[in-house]
Parts: C-alpha cells; sequence; structure tokens
C-alpha cells in the first residue's frame, strides 16, 4: 500500500506505542486518511465528493438510528409514528427532515463523484476495482433509498413498494411468484414493511463496510487525479492530513450550509405531497413518481413502449433499467483510450458534456407524466445513454487523437502557478 | 469480446428504443392526443401571502386562533384533526385553563369505555386527547357524506402542492360550470351531489361550499369574517397543524447557518494557509 515515500506512523507517547504494538489501529488510519496516505497534489474541487458522501452515510446513520427508536414497523401505526416523531419527539421533525433531505444529499454527491470519475476516467486501470466497488455501493445505496422510502407508509410509499416489486413480476414464468415472494403478500403490506425496515437498517452498515473495500482498493494504486498522469515521485504529491483534510474541512462546511438551507427552509421541496396522506390501497395516486434521485432510471423504464415479438416491453423496460446500472461494470473495458482525464480527450469530453445534459432530459422526462412528448424525449435520450456507453465510448477511444499530456504532475502544477499572478492559461480548458 | 457484445446490445436497446419513438411519433401525428376538461379549465392555486411565508416566518397566533375557531365552528363538523391533540392548543396562545375548557366543552366526545359496565361509551375529552373523529368510521363518514369519506385535515397542507394556498384557493374558488366549459366538454357537466371548483384537480368535489357567508364565524377579536379572511385564517391554522415546529425550524436554521458560515470561513481561511507553500511557483 501506498508510495515509498509516505510519512511513517511514530508514536512518541509510551501509550500510543503500547497501543501500537498490540493493536496497529491508530497507525491503520494513519496510512488510511492521515499524513501516511501521500496524494496528488493536484486534486480540484470534485475530489472532495468522496468524503462528502462518507459525511452524508454518517448522518443517514444517525438520524436514522434515532428516528428508528421511536418509529413501529407496523402498517396499522407506521405513519402515525413517523408523525408523532414530528410532533412530540424532541427535535423530531429535525431528525426526520435532516434523514429524508440526507438521503438526497447523499446521492447528489455520489452522483457529483459518479460524474467526476466518468469525465476524469477514474475508472481505468489500476483503479478498475475501486470503481467496481462503487458501483456496488451504488446499487446498495439505491436499494437502501427505497426501502427507506416505503417506510413513512404514506400514498408514495405504498404505491412506490408495489410498482418497484411490480418490476420483478414482469419476469416471464416466475415472475408473479418472485413479486410475492418479496412483499411476503399479493400486495404491499405488514410483511414488506417490516422486511423493508429490517433491511433498510442493516444495508447502511452493509456500504459501510463496502465503503471501507472501496478506500481499500483505492489506496493501492493511490488517488487519480485531474491530468490522469500517475504518480512520479515524491514532488508530486502531499500527506493527505493536514492538506486534504484541511480541503475536505471547507468542504464539508459548503456541502452542510447547503444541506441545510434545504432543511431548514424547504425541507418538503424534494418530497412528494402525495406521501403525507397515509397509505391506501383503494385509491390510486394519479402520477406515481420515484424519488428524484430515481427518475432517469424511471425514464429508461416507461421509454420501451412497443414490444419486441415475443418479449412484452415491460420487460423490455426493466430490463434495460437494469441493463443502465450494470452497464456501468464494464466501463472499464468499454473505454479503452489510454488517457485517462477527458481535459486531454477533446472528442471525449464533448461526449461526456452531452451525456451529462442527456441524464438531466431523462431526469426530466421521469418526472412528467407518461404521455407525450415526454415518451418520446425519453425514448430519445435512453437510446442515447446506451449508445454513449455501448457503442460511443469504444469507438471514440479508437479514433480519438488525444491531446499532449504533461509531462507530470508537477509540471501540471507549475504551469498554472508558475506564470504571474491571476494568470493560468496554461490550463487546458476543462 | 466484451467491446462486441456492449456494441451489439447498445445497437438492440439504442435501435429499439429508436423504432419505439417511430411508432410513437407516428401515432402522435396521426391521432394527436385528446385534450381533457382538467387541462384546459384546472387553475393553479391563488397567490395569497401568509405571515409564515419565507424563512424568517412566524404564525400570526391571533390568525391561528381564528382558524381554530373556523375549524370548531365549521370543518370538524366533517372533518377529522387526529394528529392534532388539545394540549398543543397552547401554540396558539391558549392558557392551560383555556385548553382544558376548550377540550371539555369540544362537540365530538372522546370514544372511552365505561368503567362500571366494560360497555363502549364516550367522555369528555381532555387536553391529552387528540381531536374526536367525527365519525366513528369510514363506513360510517361515507354513509353521512353521499359516499365521499372527508379526509383527515392534520396534514392537509402538507399533503397538497402549495397546501396554504391550495386550501385558500379552494375555499373560495366554488363557482358554477363556465359556460365555455359546458360548450368545449358537453360530457363535463358536474354531476349531481358534486360541486364544481377550478382549484380542484378533477375539478368537481363532494365538499359543498363549506365558507358562505359573510359573518358565518363572529370573530371574538373584531375581525370582520369575510369568506375571504375566513378562508386564510382557515388555512394559516392547517397550516400550523401541519407543521407545528415551522418557527423552531426557521430559528434553528437561522442560528445553524451563521454558525456554519463562521466555521466554513474559518475552514476556508485554514485551508489557505495550509496550502499557502504548495502553491507558489517555487514549491
Amino acid at each position: 500500500m501506498s508510495f515509498p515515500w509516505a510519512e511513517q506512523y511514530t508514536p512518541k507517547h509510551p501509550v500510543m506505542q503500547w497501543v501500537d504494538e498490540k493493536l496497529p489501529l491508530p497507525r491503520l488510519v494513519y496510512n488510511a486518511v492521515g499524513a501516511g496516505y501521500p496524494v496528488p497534489r493536484n486534486l480540484n474541487y470534485f475530489w472532495n465528493f468522496g468524503v462528502l458522501a462518507g459525511l452524508a452515510l454518517v448522518i443517514q446513520i444517525v438520524t436514522g438510528v434515532i428516528m428508528a427508536m421511536h418509529y413501529g414497523a407496523n402498517d396499522l401505526v407506521a405513519f402515525g409514528t413517523v408523525e408523532q416523531t414530528m410532533r412530540d419527539v424532541n427535535a423530531g421533525w429535525l431528525m426526520r427532515y435532516a434523514h429524508a433531505n440526507g438521503a438526497s444529499f447523499f446521492f447528489i454527491v455520489v452522483y457529483l463523484h459518479i460524474f467526476r470519475g466518468l469525465y476524469f476516467g477514474s475508472y481505468k486501470a489500476p483503479r478498475e476495482m475501486v470503481w467496481l466497488l462503487g458501483l456496488v455501493i451504488f446499487l446498495l445505496m439505491m436499494a437502501t433509498a427505497f426501502m427507506g422510502y416505503v417506510l413513512p407508509w404514506g400514498q408514495m410509499s405504498y404505491w412506490g413498494a408495489k410498482v418497484i416489486t411490480g418490476l420483478f413480476g414482469a419476469i416471464p414464468v416466475v415472475g408473479e411468484p418472485i413479486q410475492t415472494w418479496l412483499l411476503g403478500g399479493f400486495a404491499p403490506g405488514n410483511a414488506s414493511l417490516n422486511r423493508f425496515f429490517s433491511l433498510h437498517f442493516l444495508l447502511p452498515f452493509v456500504i459501510a463496510g463496502v465503503i471501507i473495500l472501496h478506500i481499500w482498493a483505492l489506496h493501492i494504486p493511490g488517488s487519480s487525479n485531474p491530468t490522469g498522469v500517475e504518480v512520479k515521485g515524491p514532488q508530486d504529491t502531499v500527506p493527505f492530513h493536514p492538506y486534504y483534510t484541511a480541503k475536505d474541512g471547507f468542504g464539508a462546511g459548503v456541502f452542510l450550509i447547503a444541506f441545510s438551507i434545504l432543511l431548514f427552509f424547504a425541507p418538503n421541496f424534494l418530497g412528494h405531497p402525495d406521501n403525507y396522506i397515509e397509505a391506501n390501497p383503494l385509491s390510486t395516486p394519479a402520477h406515481i413518481v420515484p424519488e428524484w434521485y430515481f427518475w432517469p432510471f424511471y425514464a429508461i423504464l416507461r421509454a420501451f413502449t412497443v414490444d419486441f415479438f415475443f418479449i412484452p416491453a415491460k420487460l423490455l423496460g426493466v430490463l434495460a433499467m437494469f441493463a443502465s446500472i450494470l452497464l456501468l461494470f464494464f466501463l472499464p473495458w468499454l473505454d479503452t483510450s489510454p488517457v485517462r482525464s477527458g481535459r486531454y480527450r477533446p472528442m471525449f469530453r464533448k461526449f461526456w458534456w452531452i451525456l451529462l445534459a442527456d441524464v438531466a432530459v431523462l431526469g426530466y422526462c421521469g418526472v412528467a407524466p407518461a404521455a407525450e412528448p415526454f415518451v418520446m424525449i425519453s425514448q430519445i435520450a435512453a437510446a442515447y445513454y446506451f449508445a454513449h456507453f455501448l457503442i460511443i465510448l469504444p469507438l471514440i477511444s479508437r479514433f480519438e487523437k488525444p491531446l499532449p499530456l504533461p509531462g507530470s504532475i508537477t509540471e501540471a502544477v507549475l504551469a498554472k502557478y508558475g506564470k504571474t499572478d491571476g494568470e493560468s492559461a496554461a490550463v487546458p480548458a476543462e | 469480446m466484451v467491446r462486441i457484445g456492449a456494441f451489439l446490445v447498445g445497437l438492440f436497446f439504442a435501435g429499439w428504443l429508436f423504432i419505439s419513438f417511430l411508432v410513437g411519433a407516428y401515432s402522435y401525428v396521426t391521432e394527436p392526443p385528446a385534450n381533457t376538461v382538467e387541462h384546459e379549465f384546472y387553475l393553479a392555486p391563488k397567490h395569497v401571502s401568509f405571515s409564515f411565508d419565507g424563512p424568517f416566518g412566524k404564525y400570526d397566533k391571533q390568525q391561528l386562533q381564528r382558524g381554530f375557531q373556523v375549524f370548531k365552528e365549521v370543518c370538524s363538523a366533517c372533518h377529522s384533526l387526529k394528529f392534532v391533540a388539545f394540549r398543543d392548543l397552547e401554540a396558539l396562545g391558549y392558557n392551560e385553563a383555556e385548553v382544558k375548557a376548550i377540550a371539555k366543552q369540544w362537540a365530538i366526545k372522546t370514544p372511552s369505555v365505561d368503567p362500571a359496565t366494560g360497555e363502549p361509551s364516550t367522555r369528555e375529552p381532555i387536553p391529552a386527547d387528540h381531536f374526536p373523529k367525527p365519525f366513528a368510521n369510514n363506513v360510517a363518514a361515507a354513509a353521512a357524506n353521499n359516499n365521499a369519506i372527508p379526509p383527515d385535515l392534520s396534514l392537509m397542507t402538507k399533503a397538497r402542492k402549495h397546501g396554504s394556498a391550495y386550501v385558500y384557493s379552494l375555499l373560495t374558488g366554488f363557482t358554477d360550470q363556465p359556460a365555455e366549459l359546458l360548450k368545449a366538454f358537453p360530457d363535463a357537466k358536474t354531476p349531481e351531489g358534486l360541486h364544481f371548483n377550478p382549484y380542484f384537480p378533477n375539478l368537481n368535489l363532494a365538499m359543498a361550499p363549506p365558507l358562505t357567508a359573510e359573518g358565518q364565524v363572529t370573530y371574538g377579536d373584531g375581525t370582520k369574517a369575510t369568506v375571504d379572511q375566513m378562508a386564510q385564517d382557515v388555512s394559516a391554522f392547517l397550516t400550523w397543524t401541519a407543521e407545528p415546529k415551522l418557527e423552531n425550524r426557521h430559528r434553528a436554521g437561522l442560528a445553524t447557518i451563521i454558525f456554519l458560515l463562521i466555521a466554513t470561513g474559518l475552514a476556508y481561511m485554514s485551508y489557505q494557509n495550509i496550502w499557502a507553500d504548495k502553491k507558489k511557483a517555487a514549491a
């Protein structure tokens, strides 16, 4: 792990020396997120989002564990106990709004983290495992978020659970038994609520475990950086602490300010009003929509409107929705360009921006009612999504002529700061 | 191999989506979707301003008390308020004795058990009780209301988009069906027993106009009880029932943001300080 010039952990206090002999946990932390981890010196603010995602997970676990103390996982009382938390529990409203909005902020920072990785080629060798584990975390987050949204047992909780488990019902022959098995009944009910609560409590700790693997895998090659040029010597790196702990401290402050603005002044902005209506199996909401972070995938699901011979459109939509995430697992082998960073890949960069806009359009279509013209727009956007990763990226890697790379990280940094004050023309535009 | 497989999968999904698009576009052009009466005649909630709007907003206790009076004298005949307790009314400025009296004199009694016989019975509510429901169950509620169950109002303003304005608009929005509506959509005549209201998403609702005449409620503080005033007051009251901690939230938010701004400023300075030597040319 790490570079030979990494600072060594040398405990001075006899107690710490004693601890280090018996259980070198402080040493582990020192080498993981302390001065013992050398990091490229040129990381930009987009490298803040990994730490921020970790912070978001901590917020979710703390607020979630407290809320679980006041929650009743039973379909007869769940909605009422959440309301009781809001009204009669000390700072219960704060815990609940922090948890609900915390989920959104967790996804915001994770999406920024993922798109950072896409732009700067962080998924490429030798960091494929970091990318794969990150995707595992993303999938676990989606499962956790979905099950968490069911717990308040509002209308969207209930109908969301029905629609999402209904996806498995689209599988031929075994679909319906699987759906019944997942729900513990023919429709969402007490059995579903109980298992979702149990799993919603468990999965965040699984996520925490995979995060440890994610960081472990990252520390073997070391962090990537905006130039995509590998570290060549000690002059290219700075110790994680204090350099990046200071930068992450500032990033965490900005993150918490944005989070607080929403949490305290518009806590229901990202939620759906229907979830303040208690679940009612006899009354279907006019539009069933998932939380915003699922909108692009929901749009892909609904974009398939025509049966493909014997495959019904619904099954195609389900397959495509799962494929839209699973294909990311193959990304390190689809994009074969030896240049990592989008800074030095003019064509790739343009398509990255198109992808970003495309996902935004998909998100917009995902929340819109399933009517024209949104379905047509989502079909084009979804087609681009698949074409981007499966066709365009492999072709670009083949034909693109990358720009010249800087000789080293330090060279790139000096190009930025070596000029007279205020001038940074030597940095390639992003 | 991975890339050939990916290419085929990508071609399949993208191709089939494109064909689906063409199919959809063809039917969109040949038979454009019919316009609906809801799409044409539904109105977004009116603009109305309240004391609790904005990041510094606070409830106007006088207004909440007036709104509570409207709820008590009009809404509570049919609508429950099950997540709110009488004790919560202290937040409206009533003292303990007043809350006790309000609970004691409440028209609907709290379901209970006769201590002597064990038979179901009722008793006078106490401050710790939640507001008793006007109907024993949904069947009774539906039977008394032309088959429509009056929804619980505790969370109404959070359960609708722009809830406070929605409640206000709905209460003041009852009107006759416009002639042009009947001309354009002859089948959309409001059915017997329903009432036309353009602020209701499907335009016809079971509730009859509840606030019909000026002076329907006699306000203790001398405010003139116009329909508009009563609608505003009860919307404010229902905003409070849905979000009783709004003032705590605004206060805590302000303090948190001020703290975070200072902390983040210090964090930025410490970041700049630590990095000072690395950002110079001669690093």
